[in-house]
């Protein structure tokens, strides 16, 4: 036998019986983080390889979600912190061994950046949209001579962004599950996936939809690639690893992983997907919704699970 | 100067006088500790090994609190010590994910809070006041680059082990075994 037990009665909110600290508002903020990241990153992607005409959604439609996306995950950041008003301590200082802070300060930039460049494409998608003052017509004017800049900023900022949403967890080494370094990279793939998925459901165009198809089932492989080599890597670790692993091998996140995550979230879709480029009629909203219904799984499994994981001594 | 503790775990009998000398000492909210008692029982019966153990903030030496703190709140003055500054944090719980022995946890007022190795009396040549409690004087604590303090004697003289080492922490709480 090996018993441990706190015999003073420590029972501080949120941190005993076991960790219960971050709640859905962290997993949705990741989520909207990662699906805008994705948003961004194509969209920029494309503009730069000069694909604006054949992919009108991802260059310019479907990046109309991705600042109101970033918003509302900010939104949720905001609402989880427990001392709101002092949240502009965050842009007081720059925290290189943070990676709160990291991700603080990018989104202090791609959120704009966001915003300008789905401002620019408005009077495209609302003609008779009239801006009102002039200063805002060369604000347009501007941003439009400079979209290429922005795209490049919005690609770079769009992969930080993501790696972000996963290196916020594996960065604390105290919560064995997520203390392992493919987590940045498999948020990355998760949150292109989202975002791929998003463009493809937005799409009205057949060829843009196809393509963005086959770029989400490479990154379904991808994501299922990461999380093989993820339970591979805590598999042969230590023990708090180990056990880390068994809460999805026979421990309570199992059902709600491997259903919700792996089959429907990545796999059901993938063979809709496969069926789809093969010539089968599929409604894209069911690939699509269920690919954006397992990243936001994914998430919320991860943070719930992660801090049941601890060290033991 | 290196502030540290050791807690003898053979002598502490789990009363839980360093718990309430710190909620008092620090107007510790109702509910909430900085400071615990842990016992841990190995073995089948009859043959029984019981461990207890007073646990605080291990003061680390390489304090994962303090580097993922996003506003620089989480830091370390004089002596090691890891305090946090209630209005730089900003209660956003990455200290409290990063700390492997859960030793912090957020202040009904926002902040986050932790034991401070209670600095204020340290500072007036007093122990912590959990230290200063103990009735079976278990626990030592004092300057570790002054081989005259008490922690410095009792960790030359005893076998000792800190908590979840593996964790690199460098932790700086000694548990006398």
């Amino acid at each position: 036998m090996n018993e441990e037990l706190i015999i003073s009665g420590r029972m501080n909110q949120g941190i005993d019986p076991y960790l219960h600290l971050w709640h859905w508002p962290i997993p949705l903020y990741l989520f909207l983080g990662g699906l805008a990241a994705g948003l961004l990153f194509f969209a920029g992607l494309y503009y730069i390889l000069g694909k604006e005409k054949e992919l009108p959604t991802a260059v310019k439609w479907a990046s109309f979600l991705a600042a109101p996306a970033l918003v509302i995950g900010l939104f949720f950041l905001f609402i989880d912190l427990k001392n709101k008003l002092f949240f502009w301590q965050l842009y007081t200082t720059i925290r290189i061994t943070s990676p709160m802070s990291w991700g603080a300060w990018t989104l202090m930039l791609i959120t704009p950046l966001a915003f300008i460049w789905s401002a620019s494409y408005l009077r495209e998608l609302v003609p008779n949209w009239d801006w009102r003052l002039k200063i805002l017509y060369d604000f347009e004017r501007l941003a439009i001579k400079f979209r290429k800049h922005i795209a490049w900023a919005l690609v770079f900022l769009a992969v930080i962004l993501g790696i972000y949403t996963g290196i916020l967890l594996s960065a604390f080494n105290a919560r064995p599950l997520w203390n392992t370094s493919l987590l940045g990279p498999l948020f990355l793939t998760s949150g292109l996936s989202t975002g791929a998925a998003t463009i493809m459901w937005m799409s009205k165009d057949h060829a843009e939809r196809m393509l963005f198809s086959k770029i989400d089932l490479i990154l379904i492989g991808v994501e299922l690639f990461f999380i093989i080599h993820l339970f591979m890597g805590f598999l042969a670790s230590t023990e708090v690893q180990i056990n880390a692993a068994y809460l999805f091998l026979g421990g309570e996140f199992t059902v709600s992983f491997w259903v919700f995550v792996i089959l429907l979230g990545l796999i059901f879709p993938a063979i809709l997907e496969i069926l789809e480029l093969r010539g089968f009629k599929v409604p894209v909203a069911i690939p699509a919704g269920l690919i954006i219904f397992g990243g936001l799984m994914f998430r919320l499994i991860m943070v719930e699970a992660g801090q049941v994981t601890r060290y033991l001594y | 100067m290196r502030y540290a503790m050791a807690i003898d775990t053979k002598k502490c009998v789990g009363c839980s006088d360093c718990v309430v000398a710190c909620q008092v000492e620090n107007n510790v909210p109702v509910g909430y500790c900085r400071d615990w008692v842990t016992e841990t029982v190995d073995g089948t019966y009859p043959s029984l090994e019981i461990e207890i153990r007073s646990e605080r903030c291990n003061h680390c030496d390489n304090a994962p609190c303090v580097r993922c703190c996003p506003t620089g709140a989480s830091h370390i003055v004089e002596g090691g010590v890891v305090l946090v500054t209630p209005n730089k944090c900003i209660g956003c719980g990455a200290c409290i994910q990063s700390c492997p022995y859960d030793a912090r946890y957020s202040h009904p007022d926002g902040h986050v809070d932790k034991c401070t190795f209670c600095l204020h009396r340290v500072k007036k040549g007093q122990d912590p006041a959990c230290v200063s409690v103990c009735p079976t004087k278990c626990m030592y604590f004092g300057d570790l680059d002054n081989p005259n303090s008490d922690v410095s004697k009792m960790i030359a003289k005893r076998k000792y082990k800190t908590l979840a080492p593996e964790a690199g922490t460098k932790p700086q709480i000694f548990y006398l075994i």
